[in-house]
């Protein structure tokens, strides 16, 4: 039981992650074309505010604080009582509202596949080739080192 | 004695009208778009994020166009508007081990797990000016190399396994890491307070003082154990959810910068470390930043502070350019009231002093004729 609730946080957590990652025109495009409802009681938000980002000193150390970023959130609640949260980095309100609901909607056993196959399966592959080409791009400048021999021996 | 004035209200907002008609120029020249800023003048705004100390792309583009291209008053809009947001919390820290790198070179490593990677650099370009980008020719796509994703370890990791140089640097169990949005500057001040500070801080200036290290001023011997640009996910606890909830990613700069030996009668010499973090792809800050913060270890190393670098309380006071403008430029605001107690003073010396000379000359006269 344990294992199983620690898997669905896993998923719901990637559910989050794409989301998050992905473009708000990007979820705006897909939502109307997988027709998802859009209905929603805004328990909170959609506002904007600030995340202070922390590092590491030495890259594995001790964390210490770098600076701010902005960071949009929203909550929401549907007819069928789930209650879907969005955190994303940037101020696409828009784009925090409909991500709530996507959390909320995954959480809902009746609309759970319709999310994960029509909005986040669609965003998530264009995410991963993006960073596929991005991956490419930058292994195409890896310097490949090649010893000069001088000398006649 | 106090002096109120008024006037200057027509003055003033004229002069706002006239900054607005100069920031759009010449109207047959079409306005920028702020997209055009962030994907064309990508290097401007991120400094402006990072010393801004705000990651949000558009606000930096919209802040060096208000700004007319000015960096300090653009990074000065931002730090304003940041005032005016809420805080929702602090983020997890970053996993750097873990980013999709963009560029990662290592100037002590030619052959690392991971490899070079030169990624979109200046360097080794010949820094002539290109005619072709004047004329707004058509770019090629860049070159795409498959292969497997390889792992990319921190080069301080890889000295590590011998001992050969300090761990990260780490604070006591207990500790919080200190704020300067929060709390005012106390020096002296713990190296992660000293790193957030440096991390904002002017590239002009930290850029100044890490060579003046370089020159001599504080010599530690630096080599660049490894820079590296590219992306980092952030996670932030939040109390309505079981799991640290994902935000998406942010484009950071890392210095792991390696420096002279330090041991003692207890530990065997290792190399010692100096450490630069900063927003978007600048790595001339992450590496200045990474020498500024090993020469302000000084004290800790025990080594005699002889050098501006090494100086906490100066480096930290004057690295803020946002309040060094600020206290600067506040010098050409209206002082009259204090000016015009200062030209009494001055008169009122003169007078003295002419009465003075007077005197001497009447004496000298008086002794002459006698």
């Amino acid at each position: 039981m344990r294992g199983r609730e620690a898997r669905e946080q896993a998923e719901r957590k990637a559910v989050m992650a794409t989301l998050a990652q992905s473009a708000g025109d990007d979820i705006v495009r897909l939502w109307d074309e997988a027709g998802l409802p859009c209905e929603a009681e805004l328990l909170r938000g959609p506002e904007t505010g600030l995340v202070t980002v922390r590092g590491r000193i030495g890259g594995g150390g001790a964390p210490f604080n770098v600076g701010e970023a902005t960071v949009t959130r929203a909550t929401v609640r549907l007819a069928s009582g789930h209650v879907g949260h969005c955190y994303a980095l940037g101020r696409d309100k828009q784009k925090a509202r409909l991500a709530a609901i996507a959390d909320a909607l995954w959480q809902d056993p009746a609309h759970r596949n319709g999310v994960e196959t029509r909005l986040v399966a669609p965003l998530q592959a264009a995410l991963a080739k993006a960073r596929d080409q991005r991956r490419a791009e930058t292994a195409a400048t890896k310097v490949d080192f090649f010893t000069m021999v001088r000398g006649e021996d | 004695m106090y002096v109120a004035a008024k006037g200057g209200e027509a003055a003033i907002r004229n002069a706002h009208k006239l900054l607005a008609d100069r920031r759009r120029g010449d109207r047959s020249v079409p306005a920028l778009r702020l997209d055009q800023i962030v994907e064309q003048l990508a290097l401007g705004v991120d400094r402006v994020m990072s010393e801004g100390s705000l990651y949000d792309r558009e606000l930096a583009a919209l802040a060096i166009v208000q700004a007319r291209g000015d960096m300090i008053e653009a990074i000065f809009l931002v730090r304003a508007y940041r005032t005016t947001l809420p805080r929702f919390g602090y983020t997890r820290a970053i996993d750097t081990g873990t980013m999709l790198v963009e560029r990662r070179v290592s100037a002590t490593y030619k052959d690392l797990p991971g490899g070079q990677l030169l990624g979109p650099t200046f360097d080794y370009t010949h820094r002539l000016l290109d005619p072709e980008l004047a004329a707004g020719g058509d770019v090629a796509e860049p070159e795409q190399r498959a292969g497997e994703a390889e792992a990319m370890p921190r080069v301080s990791a890889i000295l590590a396994r011998e001992g050969l140089i300090e761990p990260d640097g780490d604070m006591p169990g207990d500790h919080v890491p200190g704020d300067i949005t929060r709390e005012p500057l106390e020096f002296p001040m713990a190296r992660d307070i000293r790193l957030q500070a440096l991390s904002r801080g002017d590239e002009g200036f930290l850029l100044a003082l890490g060579y003046s290290t370089q020159r001599g001023y504080a010599r530690n011997h630096p080599f660049v154990g490894e820079v590296r640009i590219g992306e980092v996910e952030l996670e932030l606890d939040v109390p309505e959810l079981p799991f640290a909830v994902p935000l998406g990613s942010i484009r950071v700069t890392e210095c792991q910068m390696v420096n002279q030996f330090k041991g003692s009668a207890k530990a065997p010499p290792q190399f010692t470390r100096g450490y630069g973090l900063v927003f978007g792809q600048s790595e001339r800050k992450a590496m200045a930043m990474a020498l500024c913060d090993r020469a302000l270890r000084a004290t800790e190393f025990g080594e005699d502070v002889v050098a501006a670098a090494q100086d906490e309380e100066f480096v930290i006071s004057h690295s803020d350019n946002v309040q060094a403008t600020g206290f600067v430029e506040h010098l050409k605001l209206p002082h009259y009231v204090d000016f015009q107690a200062e030209l009494d003073l001055v008169r009122r010396m003169r007078a003295a002093h002419d009465a003075r000379e007077n005197a001497g000359k009447a004496e000298e006269k008086r002794e002459a004729a006698e």
